[in-house]
């Protein structure tokens, strides 16, 4: 069973000596937060303490704005037995973020105001704001388009076919148009799936060896290609998920310097792992994602996208599935691995302490892009704003342990990895989780 | 030499194992011979041959291989199994496994799934052919005929013809013929030909366009089955094209005014991949793959048991 996440009510605060870091502002330095009422009143050096404060001495810490992920699967309703609700959000808290945008790829799919109304009441009681994104077409068929107004109504923040790409190029135009009426973005899974059909992992050399059917990087690129001139035609904007492919990263640097609305993310394992690891592991399904892990070029382009500002958002892409399921041969195994709870101390490990990013840098792309990209409140370490905060050590180290995961599934190839960066706290609607294993 | 209880492919497997294993094989196949073909080698020993997939040739010749060595062999072939119902593969073997065997043979449809075995399984696993991935008892076998043929292996040439993408012989041949110094063409449409082939096989990996061409370099021509799906599924125009481009004629051979030596694993399209007539003619060894597919198995399940001390001792059979 997954763990369950303890928070106490906390409505005064006294946070002491905090690396502060808030990218909306450029705010990179030492100092206290006052909290009040769930509401931070004062930002400075050397706070007195009112009184029937709790004081935390947050001296080796950063404090940053709650973390939003803006790609998971939260896999409710329909397969309860992977995740629900309850759990994606304990374990996004456990990660460090406030803010989740599960995908619509449920069963049934989420196409209808019930089912948005339902993920987002079923949310309120977590520490995390829940922020849906609903399906582009009616059940992802890609035949009709959704409701798409009524959705917006009931809370959706975008539209996405996820789990495949917006099915012909046509729908793909009057869903950007449609959702552009409405000011918000497409979502988009780019892969061209007559060229990833019956696909295991990456074409390459080891999909040669391992004798595995291959997804190569094209399928990718001619969605990116499509959707990006369908962007400049529609005025729409478009924002392309989990990017794998170098010549994806080029086509979009092309196309923001044309100045066309296109933005994208990539996850975790995206700039980690590369598609040897398939090999090397002897077939673990951990290592099946969808786009699947990728060469060593690749790698470096989206640590390259990363760098330059074209690469926006890092997002997890966490897709839990259950242990009978991965538990497979390869070809039979599901696509997807668990991120929520790895992705903060894989982007200090693997970006930060190695300086091909500043800690700043890291965290705009995981606080302040995907928030302006969905067009989500601000969360600032701002006097007056309600006091949405992660806390965690950036020198920390510890060892993936996927059996004390907060989420109800283990399928993650991060498996006694070692880390740096662990989130401590995390503080969100007036209470408190601190990490037991900190 | 410290030898794996398992045969999952024959990459990265040593020269020094496949020689074993194929002189082993040769001592076995006068086994055959015999008035009594029969050996107690493996007496008490049970064997589990999982069949997922359809194999008449490979699965009779493993229980041949397991019978001649006294092995207690038992079948299950998918049709009236428990995989119909929905039960893992994971399931299936434990509970076979927890009926107290010692080794499995697996052929299956998914590449990997000999792996995957060796993580659910304490038993030796013998990859009797995994998806798209290896076939290592064919190599063998493939090997051990070339040997009988030309007396040898290394400075070898041998080109592999037809659909290499699909083809877990073709890897298990390439990596095992590399490894003992011969050398290694192949030649397919460009449809039925993998990505990164230099990368993943070695730069010395010869491609050839055009199947005379490999006739004309190579000492013995492996042609592969055309799996007849590959049509439908838009990999080629027609099987017609197929045979005019690339099957292997007695036109071709004669064309190439030399001796070449041709292997099929079988089975046998004919008329399409290879033609009739030379299937059956002077240049095919292809029957005496099949009596060494026997004569390799029953080597590979043999030492693969523990039984490398006694060949070495010269008393094990």
């Amino acid at each position: 069973m997954p763990r369950t996440i303890e928070t106490k009510s906390s409505k005064n605060l006294l946070i002491r000596g905090a690396r502060l870091i808030d990218p909306s502002q450029a705010l990179d330095k030492h100092g206290d937060v006052v909290i009040e009422n769930g509401v931070i009143t004062r930002v400075g050096d050397n706070l007195a303490a009112p009184q029937n404060f709790e004081m935390v001495d947050a001296r080796d810490l950063v404090v940053s704005p709650g973390w939003c992920d803006m790609h998971v699967h939260f896999r409710e309703p329909g397969r309860e037995d992977e995740e629900t609700i309850a759990t994606g959000c304990a374990a996004a808290v456990a990660g460090g973020f406030t803010a989740a945008c599960p995908m619509p790829n449920t069963s049934p799919a989420m196409d209808k105001r019930e089912i948005v109304e339902s993920i987002i009441k079923k949310s309120k009681e977590t520490l995390v704001e829940v922020y849906p994104i609903a399906a582009a077409t009616k059940g992802r068929e890609g035949k009709e388009l959704s409701e798409m107004a009524e959705l917006v109504e009931a809370g959706a923040v975008a539209f996405s076919d996820d789990g495949c790409a917006i099915a012909t190029a046509e729908l793909t135009r009057r869903a950007m148009e449609y959702a552009n009426m409405l000011g918000v973005p497409i979502i988009e899974h780019a892969e061209e799936a007559t060229l990833d059909d019956g696909g295991a992992m990456n074409e390459s050399m080891f999909s040669t060896k391992l004798g595995l059917p291959g997804m190569p990087t094209v399928a990718e690129d001619i969605i990116v290609a499509r959707d990006i001139l369908l962007a400049e035609y529609t005025g729409a904007k478009v924002h392309l998920a989990h990017l794998s492919s170098a010549r994806s990263v080029e086509l979009i640097r092309w196309a923001k310097q044309r100045g066309i609305e296109v933005t994208c993310e990539v996850t975790p394992h995206h700039f980690t792992l590369t598609d040897e690891a398939v090999a090397v592991s002897n077939y673990d399904t951990n290592t099946k994602m969808n786009p699947p892990l990728r060469s060593p070029r690749d790698v470096e382009a989206m640590i390259a996208g990363l760098q330059d500002g074209t690469i926006d958002v890092i997002a997890t892409d966490h897709a839990p599935h259950a242990i009978e399921e991965k538990d497979a041969e390869f070809a039979a195994a599901p696509f997807g691995i668990i991120g929520l709870e790895t992705a903060l101390g894989l982007i200090i490990t693997r970006l930060v302490k190695t300086n091909l990013l500043t800690l700043a840098d890291a965290i705009a792309k995981v606080t302040v892009a995907p928030r302006r990209i969905l067009n989500l409140p601000p969360v600032q370490i701002k006097e007056g704003q309600p006091a949405n905060l992660v806390f965690f050590s950036p020198t920390k180290t510890w060892r993936v342990d996927k059996t004390k995961s907060y989420s109800k599934s283990r399928n993650t190839p991060f498996h006694e990895w070692d880390l740096t960066g662990r989130v401590f706290a995390v503080y969100n609607k007036q209470r408190w989780w601190m990490n037991p294993d900190f | 030499m410290i030898i794996s209880k398992h045969l999952l492919g024959l990459e990265g497997v040593q020269r020094e194992e496949i020689s074993l294993i194929l002189k082993t094989a040769h001592s076995f196949k006068e086994v055959l011979t015999r008035p009594i073909p029969k050996v107690p080698t493996l007496r008490g020993k049970t064997i589990v041959n999982l069949f997922f997939e359809a194999s008449t040739r490979t699965r009779i010749s493993f229980e041949l291989a397991e019978k001649r060595l006294s092995a207690d062999s038992i079948n299950f072939t998918t049709s009236g199994s428990s995989v119909a119902k929905g039960e893992t593969l994971k399931d299936t073997v434990r509970n076979i496994e927890a009926m107290k065997i010692d080794m499995v043979v697996i052929r299956h449809q998914a590449s990997g799934a000999a792996h995957f075995l060796t993580q659910c399984l304490d038993a030796g696993v013998i990859n009797a052919g995994d998806g798209q991935h290896e076939h290592p008892t064919q190599g063998l076998l493939d090997m051990m005929t070339l040997q009988e043929k030309f007396g040898r292996l290394h400075g070898l040439k041998v080109a592999i013809v037809g659909d290499i993408t699909h083809s877990r012989v073709a890897r298990s041949n390439i990596h095992g013929l590399m490894t003992m110094g011969a050398a290694v063409a192949i030649c397919g449409p460009a449809t039925l030909l993998p990505r990164d082939i230099p990368a993943a096989f070695g730069k010395d990996l010869l491609v050839f366009k055009k199947v005379d061409e490999a006739i004309q370099w190579a000492d013995a021509v492996n042609v592969l089955r055309l799996q007849l799906e590959r049509q439908k599924h838009g990999l080629l125009p027609s099987l017609r094209e197929y045979a005019m481009h690339f099957g292997i004629t007695r036109r071709r051979l004669e064309a190439a005014k030399k001796d070449v030596v041709i292997m099929h694993p079988g089975p046998i399209n004919r008329g399409v991949e290879l033609e009739s007539d030379l299937a059956d003619s002077e240049f095919s060894v292809i029957l005496n793959q099949v009596t060494n597919g026997v004569a390799v198995r029953m080597a590979v399940l043999y030492l693969k048991s523990g039984g490398e001390q006694e060949v070495v001792n010269g008393n094990g059979l």
